[in-house]
Order: C-alpha cells, then sequence, then structure tokens
C-alpha cells in the first residue's frame, strides 16, 4: 500500500455504481454557465477505465448526428452529479478501442444475458 | 515565524469543489519537540531547535543524549533550527504540530533535491545542445569552453559537467491545500525537494511575510 493512499481514500466517492467497460452509462454531468448550473446527461458505451485512486478516469464514447463523440471524465471529480448503468454489455477486452473503426451494425455490443 | 519538521510520503492529486484537480504533495510533518528556545541576550537571536523522529538510544552519539537527557527529553533522530521572533513564546519541551498551519496559507519547503550523479551540461545546466543527425558530430558536448589565444584558459567557474542534486533547495511560496491533525499530515500544492521519505523543513513563506506586510503598511 503507497504511504499516500490513507490520504486519497478520503478523496474517493463511494457513490459511483459498479461499471465495466462495454457497459452502457448515464453520467449526470454538472455545467456551470455563468452563475446557473444545470445537468445534462451524456450517454454512450464505456470504452475504457484508466489508473487507480483519485486519478482513476473513464471514457465514454457515442454517436452523435453521425459523429463519434468520446468525453473522459475523472471518476471521482464532483462535476459528475451521478452515473446510470443503462445495460451491462458482453465483451471480451478491457479497452474498447477498435469501436472507434466501426460505423453502424459492426459497432454494436452484445448485451450480457443474466443467469 | 512558525515551521515545523516532516517528511515527504508522496504525490497525488485531489480535486477542489468546483471539480478542478490540484496536484498536491503529501507530507508527514511533526509533532516536534522543542529542544532548545535560544535568545537574543544568551545566544545573540532568536530561535527555536525542533527535534522529530524518534531514535533508539544506542544510535545516538554521547554528545546528543547529553543535549536531551539535560533537558528531560527522548533522543530524537533530527534537529533543527528556526528562527523565531518570539523565543519567549517557546518553551523547551512544548510539542508544535500541523495545526500551527491552517488552510490556505503559504509556506516554504527545503529539502534535500534527489542526486542525479555526474551530470551532463545539458541536464546539469540546460545547455542547448547540437543535432540529433543530419551528418552532425557534435550532440550533448560543451562545446568551446577556453578558445585560443584569447583567453587562452577557462574562465573560472565556467559551467561544466559534475555532480548534480543532493544539496539543499527551498522551494518557495507552497499553497496549503488541506491540514490534518489528525493524522499529522500537510497537504502542499505542487512538487517539493528530494525522494519520497525525504526530510523537509517547513517554515511560512518569507515572500508571503512581506507582501502581507506591505499590504498592511498601506492599509494604515
Amino acid at each position: 500500500m503507497q504511504k499516500t493512499d490513507l490520504v486519497e481514500s478520503e478523496y474517493l466517492r463511494d457513490d459511483i455504481p459498479d461499471f465495466r467497460p462495454g457497459d452502457t452509462v448515464k453520467v449526470h454531468v454538472r455545467v456551470v454557465e455563468g452563475n446557473r448550473e444545470r445537468i445534462q446527461v451524456f450517454q454512450g458505451v464505456v470504452i475504457a477505465r484508466k489508473g487507480g485512486g483519485t486519478r482513476e478516469t473513464f471514457t465514454v464514447r457515442k454517436v452523435s448526428f453521425g459523429v463519434g463523440v468520446e468525453r473522459t471524465f475523472p471518476l471521482h471529480s464532483p462535476i459528475i452529479s451521478g452515473i446510470e448503468v443503462v445495460s451491462q454489455g458482453r465483451v471480451r477486452r478491457a479497452k474498447l478501442y477498435y469501436l472507434r473503426d466501426r460505423v453502424g451494425k459492426a459497432a454494436r455490443i452484445k448485451e450480457k444475458r443474466r443467469i | 515565524m512558525k515551521g515545523i519538521i516532516g517528511k515527504k510520503l508522496g504525490m497525488t492529486q485531489i480535486f477542489t469543489e468546483g471539480g478542478k484537480i490540484v496536484p498536491v504533495t503529501v507530507v508527514e510533518a511533526g509533532p516536534c519537540t522543542v529542544t532548545q528556545v535560544k535568545t537574543v541576550e544568551k545566544e545573540g537571536y532568536g530561535a527555536v531547535q525542533l527535534g522529530f523522529g524518534e531514535v533508539r538510544e544506542r544510535k545516538a552519539s554521547k554528545p546528543q543524549l547529553g543535549h536531551f537527557a539535560g533537558r528531560g527529553l527522548q533522543p530524537l533522530k533530527h534537529l533543527v533550527e528556526i528562527r523565531v521572533d518570539d523565543p519567549e513564546a517557546y518553551q523547551v519541551g512544548q510539542e508544535v504540530t500541523v495545526s500551527v498551519f491552517s488552510q490556505g496559507e503559504r509556506v516554504d519547503v527545503i529539502g534535500r533535491s534527489k542526486g542525479k550523479g555526474f551530470a551532463g551540461v545539458i541536464k546539469r545546466h540546460g545547455f542547448g545542445g547540437g543535432p540529433g543527425s543530419h551528418g552532425a558530430h557534435f550532440h550533448r558536448a560543451p562545446g568551446s569552453v577556453g578558445a585560443c589565444a584569447t583567453p587562452s584558459r577557462v574562465f573560472k567557474g565556467s559551467r561544466m559537467p559534475g555532480r548534480m542534486g543532493g544539496e539543499r533547495v527551498t522551494a518557495l511560496n507552497l499553497e496549503v491545500v488541506d491540514v490534518k491533525p489528525e493524522r499529522n499530515v500537510l497537504l502542499l500544492r505542487g512538487s517539493v525537494p528530494g525522494p519520497n521519505g525525504g526530510l523537509l523543513v517547513i517554515r511560512e513563506s518569507v515572500k508571503g511575510r512581506k507582501k502581507r506586510g506591505r499590504k498592511a503598511h498601506v492599509l494604515t
């Protein structure tokens, strides 16, 4: 265990649901416009989770009006007001960067079958 | 001036409430014991000697043991002197903890930088060096140092390769991001000199003190 872990643990969020690459999630992001704050939803497929501790980030990809959009969020950042797992996908690798080269039907992810 | 002795634990990052990421160094500081108070009347200047870290009695030298025993203290590993304007406010045996510092305050951190060994001029002095390819034979060498007929010697103090690092370095004006008295931990914004586990002296910032003084003068 790293000596900084104890300090870091105080800054980790415990309200983050369990999700993995391949899952489709809705990320509720706090957006500050001037002095107004509103919540924006970014829905897409999680294609990567990286790092550990307070440095952990995840990347969500969606196709918006035919254009691929990816956003990388720090997992423990206070700008995330919530994460909803919409569906769980069945994938065979941890980083789904191959989705970037696929369009339409080929970019689908099989849904995980619940037992 | 207030100060404390600590140990660098490592770096990490934390979030502000607005979601900004702040790089911080985690420093385990204190609790330190005041081992000697120096006054203007006796020593000619005001200072406080602080001790930090336990040490087995067998490991301390006899003069050190005498220094502690004479004051009724346990032997301590590190002793550091910090200049203060009001030495009368301190007593031998008094404890100094991280709570002397508060969030948002500015501090200076003194440490011993990581040793880099025998380093060339590019690393040690920031020389430009030559091109890497295109037929060049001049890569990382220092270049001309003494010319031919004039001056026909190398000037004293010319920047040359040599031992780098392992020296006292002061990082000025670092912000105290957080203080955790229950763990004796300070979070300082940015990096501090030295390796993880290295000894640090944290003191009130010299720059911040001057600025505050000026501001007060303008107000009155």
